[in-house]
C-alpha cells in the first residue's frame, strides 16, 4: 500500500490558520515511515486528511493511487488499520470484544465471526501482549494496556498497511520496544506502516524515512540520518538540540541542550 | 451464574412478568378462573378482567421494550452511558401536542386525537432539534444534538407552562396525568398501532447494532473501522426518535425504563450491542408491565401513574448503579 498527498491543506471550520498548508507526500509500499513534529505541527490532520476522514480544502490524497474519496469505508478498512491518538470507552467493553471490531470490515453488519475471524482475533491479541486480558473490560486497563488492545484491534483487521498516531505515548520501555519491533516486523513483511511519533530517538532507529512537519508543512523527507540535523531540528522544535550519533544502535540521537532563554531560537513564525 | 443461564434468565423476564400482572390484580377474581378464561373459559367477570389486562400488558410491553431499545442506541450514538430516549427533547415536544389537545378540548371528537397530537409535537420536536444541529454543523455533532435537544426542550417547557396558565383546573389536572404516563384503557387498536411502530424500528436498530459497537467508542475510529459513520447516525437516531415518539404518544411520558434498564444490562452482560438491544427490548418489556401492575395494585382500585412508579423504582436502582459504576 501507499499514501500520497499532494498540495493537501486542510482548514477546520472556525479556524483562520489551516491545519495542513500545502503538504506533498509519497509513502512507498512496504517502509516504515515516520510522522515527526511538535505539538500542533499538522500530524494528526495528516492522518485523517489521507484517511478520507477530513475532507480537503484543497489538493489531494490517495490511498494506493486511488483518491482516498474514491475508497468505500470497508473496502478501506480491509486495507488499511487506524488507531487514532484517543478513543472514547464510555461503556464496559471486554477487551475481546473491542478487539473483534476488527473484524467488522470483513463481517459487515450481521455476519456472525468464522475460524478464519477468531484466528484473526487470537493472533492480533497474542502479538499485542493481550491475550491474558481478554475478558477484562477496557474500562479496567491500564493507558499501556489499552494502548496495545487498540493496536490489535487494527492488526485483527489483517491489514496491508497500518496508521498509528502515537502508538507509544504512555508506554513504558518493555512495551515501547516491543509495539516498535511488531512495526517494524510488520513492515519487513511487506505492511507499510506509518507512524505518528514525538519520540525522535526510536523514529531514528526503527523508521525508514522520517517526514518532519512544521506548522501544517512538510519542512524535511528523507532517510533519518539525512533529517536529522541539528540546524533543521532547532528550527522546528525552537530548541537547541545536539545530534549524535549512537555506536550501540548506529541511528542518530537527539540530546536537547538545557539552555538559557537567551539562546533558545526564536519563538515561532506567523 | 454462568453467561449463558443469564441470559435465559433474562429473556424470559417479560413472559413471566405478563403472566404474574395478567393473574394478579385489585379485583377479587381467583387466579384460577382468570387463567381459565385466558383459555378461553372461565366465569364472564374473569373473561372481561382478561380482555382490560391482556392489551394493557402487551401495549406496557411494546412501550417499555421500545424505550429501552431506543435508550441504549442513544447512549451508544451519544457515547454517554446516562442518556435517556427524551435527552433529545421528545417528550416536550409530545407533551405539548397532547396539552393543546386537551386544553382546546379536542379529545371529545376521538380518543385518536391525543395521540396524534403528541406524536406530531415528538415529531416537530425531532425536526427543530435536527435542524438546529445541523444549521450549527454539517455533521451531527455530539455535543451540538445534545444542546439542541437542551434548548428545544426549554421552548416546549415553556409553551406548555403558557398553555396551562391559561387553562382550567381540569384541564391542568389531565395534562399532568398525561405527563406522568399511563396504559390504563389500552385498546387493541392502540396495541397495533404501537406494534407497527415498535417492531419494526426495533428490527432495523437491530441490524445496525455493530455499527452501535463501533461508534461508541468514537466516529474517528469508527470511520477507520469501516463503519459509514455519518448513514448509521442518521437512520439510528431518526428510527430511534420515532421509536420513542410512538411510545410517548401512545403512553404518554414514562421515564426511567430508557435510562436505567440499558444502563444496568450494560453493567451485567457487557456491551455488545447485538446483546444488549434486544435484552432491553426484553427486560424493558418486563420492567414496564410489572411497574404497571404496581401503577394499578399498590393504592387499591385507585390508578397511580406509571410514571410515578417507573421514578419511585428508577431512582434508588440509578443510585445503585452509580454507585456500583463509579467503585
Amino acid at each position: 500500500m501507499t499514501f500520497e498527498a499532494r498540495d493537501l491543506v486542510v482548514r477546520y471550520p472556525g479556524s483562520r490558520a489551516p491545519a495542513l498548508d500545502g503538504v506533498e507526500l509519497s509513502v512507498p509500499d512496504g517502509l516504515l515511515y515516520a510522522v515527526l513534529g511538535p505539538n500542533g505541527s499538522g500530524k494528526s490532520t495528516l492522518m485523517r486528511a489521507l484517511l478520507g476522514v477530513v475532507p480537503p480544502e484543497r489538493g489531494s490524497a490517495a490511498v494506493d493511487g486511488r483518491p482516498v474519496a474514491d475508497w468505500d469505508r470497508r473496502e478501506l478498512a480491509r486495507h488499511v488499520g487506524a488507531v487514532p491518538q484517543a478513543e472514547a470507552m464510555p461503556f464496559p467493553v471486554a477487551v475481546r470484544d473491542l478487539v473483534a471490531m476488527g473484524r467488522f470490515p470483513h463481517l459487515g453488519p450481521v455476519r456472525p465471526e468464522g475460524p478464519t475471524d477468531r484466528a484473526a482475533i487470537d493472533d492480533a491479541l497474542r502479538r499485542c501482549d493481550v491475550a491474558h486480558l481478554r475478558a477484562r473490560s477496557v474500562q479496567t486497563l491500564s493507558g499501556g494496556e489499552l494502548q496495545r488492545v487498540r493496536i490489535a484491534r487494527a492488526l485483527a483487521q489483517q491489514p496491508r498497511a497500518l496508521v498509528l498516531d502515537e502508538p507509544t505515548a504512555s508506554l513504558d520501555i518493555r512495551h515501547e520496544m516491543a509495539i516498535l519491533s511488531l512495526l517494524r516486523e510488520a513492515a519487513d513483511e511487506g505492511t507499510t506502516v506509518l507512524l505518528i511519533t514525538h519520540h525522535l530517538d526510536l523514529a531514528a532507529r526503527f523508521a525508514d524515512r522520517i517526514l518532519l512537519m512544521d506548522c501544517g508543512r512538510a519542512v524535511a523527507e528523507g532517510p533519518p540520518a539525512q533529517v536529522y540535523e541539528a540546524g533543521i531540528l532547532e528550527e522546528v522544535y525552537r530548541w537547541p538540540v545536539e545530534v549524535r550519533m549512537d555506536d550501540a544502535t548506529g541511528a542518530p540521537r537527539v540530546i536537547p541542550r538545557s539552555a538559557a532563554p537567551a539562546e533558545r531560537p526564536a519563538e515561532p513564525r506567523p | 451464574m454462568t453467561r449463558p443461564l443469564r441470559l435465559v434468565l433474562l429473556a424470559a423476564t417479560p413472559v413471566a412478568a405478563a403472566g404474574v400482572a395478567i393473574l394478579v390484580g385489585s379485583a377479587p377474581v381467583p387466579a384460577g378462573d382468570l387463567l381459565a378464561a385466558l383459555l378461553g373459559g372461565g366465569t364472564d367477570l374473569a373473561r372481561r378482567i382478561v380482555d382490560l389486562r391482556v392489551p394493557r400488558v402487551l401495549l406496557a410491553s411494546l412501550v417499555g421494550g421500545g424505550l429501552a431499545v431506543a435508550g441504549a442506541t442513544f447512549q451508544a450514538l451519544l457515547r454517554n452511558p446516562l442518556a435517556e430516549p427524551y435527552i433529545l427533547g421528545i417528550s416536550g415536544g409530545a407533551a405539548t401536542g397532547a396539552v393543546l389537545v386537551l386544553a382546546a378540548g379536542l379529545t371529545a371528537v376521538g380518543s385518536w386525537t391525543l395521540p396524534l397530537a403528541a406524536f406530531v409535537g415528538a415529531l416537530l420536536a425531532i425536526v427543530l432539534v435536527f435542524g438546529v444541529a445541523r444549521a450549527a454543523d454539517r455533521r451531527l455533532d455530539v455535543r451540538v444534538l445534545l444542546l439542541a435537544g437542551v434548548v428545544v426542550g426549554a421552548f416546549f417547557s415553556a409553551a406548555i407552562a403558557l398553555i396551562l396558565s391559561v387553562s382550567q383546573a381540569s384541564t391542568v389536572r389531565s395534562a399532568v396525568l398525561w405527563m406522568m404516563g399511563s396504559v390504563a384503557g389500552a385498546s387493541w387498536g392502540d396495541v397495533g398501532v404501537a406494534a407497527a411502530y415498535t417492531l419494526p424500528a426495533v428490527a432495523v436498530l437491530l441490524g445496525l447494532a455493530r455499527s452501535l459497537d463501533l461508534l461508541s467508542v468514537g466516529e474517528e475510529s469508527a470511520a477507520y473501522l469501516g463503519a459509514d459513520v455519518e448513514g448509521v447516525k442518521r437512520t439510528a437516531y431518526v428510527v430511534a426518535s420515532l421509536l420513542t415518539a410512538a411510545g410517548v404518544a401512545v403512553a404518554g411520558v414514562i421515564g426511567f425504563v430508557g435510562l436505567i434498564v440499558p444502563h444496568a444490562l450494560r453493567l451485567v452482560v457487557g456491551s455488545h450491542h447485538r446483546v444488549l438491544l434486544p435484552l432491553s427490548a426484553l427486560v424493558g418489556a418486563a420492567f414496564l408491565v410489572l411497574a404497571d401492575l404496581g401503577a394499578r395494585t399498590l393504592l387499591g382500585a385507585t390508578e397511580i401513574p406509571i410514571g410515578v412508579v417507573t421514578a419511585f423504582v428508577g431512582v434508588p436502582v440509578f443510585l445503585v448503579l452509580l454507585r456500583r459504576s463509579m467503585a
